[in-house]
């Protein structure tokens, strides 16, 4: 099924006011020498077959998994209206608001998004979004280059695995220096970082809660990198934020993240969308598209993308970064699920988070040979280890249809016993002790 | 319109959460918890569902009007997709990831690695990555590969080669991997000028970046002349896929000599573009290029099944989170599910009929600087409606007044005045006609009323909006 609705009258009369007899004339510019050499594809098929097939793929995934894993994607509620919003034909079916008269829908639901990610991290701009958190991470550090012209780059160990990873696949090529500081006891080593720092850093880059769950207090540090001309970046989880100091409060200079958790569902890892905010003297150092406020010929207020001379297509090579498509719907739905959780139910979905882990951690802790790693505050994420290796617990585990969090000897080496179990708002009181009696009885 | 925080009552609640039936911990140190909470809307879900109902009503869309918006390729996302991907959004990323995890996981593992087959078959290219998320996403981690090939290698490689008709993304791209741009002149024919290419072309030149058919909707039959010098040099040509909705079973990048391409999804394979994003940029490469393909990736092992090979000691690293932009992928495997070979083939037959059918009838009414067959897309320019002080925005307005989206507009920066239509496959010759008639009679506009042109739109909640103020005030956020 092509959904082409031309009927071959119609082509002809098309071909007619053209000039050409056939389509195949229509190709000629492309020379015989240069055509397909194969094209081997199966036959096309009804909708009807396809979901037939797709459904059984789908199928083939393990299916009712209780999830105790995060690592940077979380399992949290997601209202039916925001699917119901997002869904309307009006949004997910336009593009890039570069025509603001009738894209009006987009670029103020955009504006209230950048509105939206300053009131919960305490920045001043925020730009209309980016690819994931990895990706936000790694424009973050480049801005920070930019902004201290600098090219050294403090990176603290607890920021998530994957996002390091991605951060350094940006700046493989680029002539940066990064240093990263290895975590101790689940926690930021904060004596190798401030020895870390120098005059010639370009940024402090770190994260709370970070990956082992443990929240931290980032004042101490932010103020010593300023003081070395350093920027802080500040990766946040934004669901803790409900609860948590922002990064502005604590002194960073960019906050970024992932906003999967903002009403995105799992989906096996995208799309979903990275945040990026910083304080009002950089916004012309910020990558990708920032919708601004203005009034149109009769004075009434509107939105439009602006500072776009900052961006690839009018900057070419000097643009601020090469991002041009984003992940509006994804930032919309964040959006929609902040409003409509409110004010009162982000703070309350952050207490949940927080309650369940704490539950879970007591729980955990109770199983003979369980301990918890690190002496941290934690949030809805906290570190078990066994009496012996995670991994095969995990597996056996999983064989149950319990996905009991993320084995951690992968990514650090020296913490094979170690695994970091996260517990959202939906997890029950049940589920929670379900996980304890099998993992008790795996050990 | 109100913004939705000037709709926030204190204490209205619009979402009730489940229970607590754990007991309440201990609350954080006050050091550690922000200090007041973060100023939301305050709404019921009746308010925020009629805000962002009223919202979408503000929007053009391809649902709703005809969205002829050049080098985009609005074409109709059909709604079975949304269906399909549905179907695969429970799964969580990391569940493959962890000991055990592959054989749980074959369902999203499975319809990854048949879309990057399906993608390798479709271009040409012997192994496709499904990680970078948007194709200006898919170009870097093309550069990355470039680079890190002439790196294997011991190249001493600067300079990367774009034609002037190029993306933006594409010198923004390889500029973000450290390369120096050249840009080359686009010849009176519409290609890029092949002599100032061959004098621009030296032992220093890592790759070279192509549109094919380009930013003017022109196939370059110089195409392979130009791999083959490139080649020479040892530089790697690049095929930016923004385009490939022209080509499908026609040409494939693959056998014209391309060594890396990526495409966009969220163009040529059905998917919704969502006010701007989520795309999906897979990426294609030449065998060369295979052992640098970003880490994980996902492989089919000898007894059918699928795995995750995290041991790629010569690959760039890892360039997304988890594995891509994976919903937008499902919908796009079950595009090409659907269309199968001869649906493919005849999306580009009647991209291409369409596109040069609107070029056929409109042409004596606005100048076309490359007057030849198009492919998928024609490049116009107002020029002649310029001699009345009409500009090519004052047609995109008047274009909304009646109902259209209007075409993408001053792109390429090389066309003076530049009206770029892309009508797509998905479009009948009905609603072309009437588009036609509406620019017809906005030429006609221009020499007899242009300030009907200028005023324009009038239909709209808003008129012409003050992007100056915008951009000196940078009001882009409602302090709380």
């Amino acid at each position: 099924m092509s959904y082409c609705p031309n009927t071959p009258a119609e082509q002809e009369e098309m071909l007619a006011a053209i000039g050409v007899k056939s389509i195949d004339d229509l190709f000629a510019p492309i020379p015989p020498h240069l055509r397909a050499r194969s094209f081997d594809l199966p036959p096309g098929m009804s909708e009807f077959e396809m979901l037939a097939k797709m459904t059984a793929l789908a199928g083939a995934n393990a299916q009712g998994l209780t999830c105790f894993v995060g690592g940077g994607a979380y399992d949290h509620l997601i209202p039916t209206a925001v699917d119901h919003l997002a869904n309307r034909a009006e949004f997910y079916t336009a593009y890039t608001p570069y025509q603001p008269e009738c894209s009006q829908g987009t670029l103020q639901a955009l504006f209230e998004y950048q509105t939206a990610i300053c009131r919960l991290t305490g920045m001043e701009v925020s730009n209309a979004s980016l690819y994931d958190g990895g990706t936000a991470l790694a424009e973050a550090a480049i801005m920070s280059l930019r902004v201290t012209g600098r090219s050294r780059l403090i990176v603290d160990g607890c920021v998530n695995p994957f996002h390091r990873q991605v951060l350094a696949t940006y700046l493989e090529d680029i002539d940066v220096e990064i240093v990263t500081v290895a975590p101790k006891d689940a926690t930021s080593d904060r004596a190798a970082l401030l020895a870390a720092l120098d005059d010639r850093s370009a940024a402090l880059i770190l994260q709370t809660p970070n990956f082992f769950g443990t929240v931290e207090d980032l004042t101490e540090l932010s103020a010593a990198a300023h003081a070395r001309g350093a920027l802080v970046v500040a990766s946040t989880y934004p669901v803790a934020l409900g609860m948590l100091a922002t990064p502005a409060a604590m002194g960073a200079d960019i906050a970024v993240g992932d906003g999967q958790s903002l009403g995105n569902p799992l989906s096996f890892g995208g799309p979903a969308f990275g945040y990026i905010a910083t304080v009002k003297k950089y916004i012309r150092n910020l990558p990708g598209r920032i919708i601004g406020e203005t009034v149109d010929r009769q004075g009434r207020r509107g939105y439009v993308l602006t500072l776009q001379a900052r961006e690839q297509h009018i900057k070419r090579h000097k643009a601020t970064s090469n991002i041009c498509s984003n992940q509006s719907l994804c930032a919309l739905r964040g959006l929609i699920f902040l409003s409509l959780l409110g004010k009162e139910g982000l703070a309350e979905m952050a207490r949940l988070n927080r309650n369940k882990a704490e539950y879970a951690k007591g729980v955990l802790a109770r199983i003979p040979g369980v301990s918890v790693v690190g002496s941290g505050p934690t949030f809805n994420e906290f570190v078990i280890s066994l009496p012996r290796t995670a991994g095969p617990v995990v597996e056996k585990l999983l064989a149950r249809g319990v996905a009991a969090g993320v084995p951690l000897g992968e990514y650090y080496p020296g913490m094979e016993n170690c695994l970091v179990v996260t517990v959202t708002e939906k997890r029950s009181r049940d589920e929670i002790e379900l996980l304890a009696r099998e993992l008790e009885v795996a050990l | 319109m109100k913004l939705i925080y000037e709709q926030s009552v204190p204490g209205r609640r619009g979402v009730q959460l489940p229970a607590c039936d754990v007991p309440e911990a201990t609350p954080l140190p006050a050091a550690l918890c922000r200090a007041e909470a973060a100023t939301l809307p305050e709404m019921s879900e009746l308010d925020v569902v009629r805000h962002f109902t009223r919202l979408s009503r503000r929007n053009f869309s391809v649902d709703t009007n005809f969205y002829p918006l050049g080098s985009c390729t609005m074409k109709y996302n059909s709604k079975g997709l949304e269906a399909a991907a549905g179907l695969m959004a429970p799964y969580h990323p990391m569940i493959p990831l962890l000991p055990g995890g592959e054989a749980l996981a074959q369902g999203c593992l499975g319809m990854l690695h048949g879309l990057g087959t399906a993608l390798a078959e479709i271009t040409g290219m012997d192994e496709v990555t499904t990680q970078p998320l948007a194709g200006a996403h898919g170009e870097m981690t093309g550069m990355l590969l470039v680079a890190a090939y002439h790196r294997a290698k011991g190249n001493k490689k600067k300079y990367v080669i774009v034609p002037d008709s190029s993306h933006g993304t594409n010198p923004a791209s390889a500029a973000m991997v450290g390369y120096e741009i050249i840009t080359i002149p686009t010849a009176p024919y519409g290609d890029m000028d092949m002599e100032a290419f061959k004098a621009a072309l030296s032992s220093e030149t890592a790759a070279v970046m192509m549109t094919c058919p380009n930013t003017l909707g022109l196939f370059n039959p110089h195409v392979k002349e130009i791999c083959d010098l490139a080649h020479g040099v040892d530089a790697l040509v690049y095929y930016d896929g923004a385009n490939l909705n022209a080509i499908m079973g026609k040409v494939r990048p693959g056998d014209v000599g391309f060594d890396v391409i990526h495409v966009n999804l969220h163009k040529t394979f059905g998917t919704p573009h969502g006010s701007g994003g989520p795309g999906s940029g897979p990426v294609g490469v030449k065998k060369a290029l295979v052992p640098f393909l970003p880490s994980p990736r996902i492989v089919k092992k000898d007894d059918g099944s699928f795995a995750i090979d995290r041991d790629n000691p010569r690959s760039i690293g890892r360039t997304a989170n988890f594995f891509g932009n994976f919903g937008v992928m499902a919908k796009a495997y079950a595009y090409i599910l659907q269309q199968g070979k001869e649906g493919l083939i005849r999306v580009s037959e009647q991209a291409v009929l369409n596109a040069n059918y609107i070029m056929s009838r409109l042409k004596a009414y606005y100048d076309l600087p490359y007057d030849q067959t198009c492919m998928h897309e024609c490049v116009f320019s107002a020029s002649r409606q310029l001699q009345h002080d009409v500009h090519a925005i004052d047609i995109a307005k008047y274009l909304i007044d009646q109902g259209y989206h209007p075409p993408t507009v001053y792109f390429p920066l090389i066309v003076k005045e530049a009206i770029m239509i892309e009508p797509t496959e998905t479009e009948s010759k009905a609603t072309m006609d009437s588009f036609i008639e509406v620019m017809i009679e906005a030429a006609k506009l221009a020499e007899t009323n242009p300030e009907v042109l200028k005023e324009a739109p009038v239909t709209m909640p808003i008129s012409r909006l003050d992007e100056t103020k915008a951009a000196r005030e940078q009001k882009v956020c409602c302090i709380g």
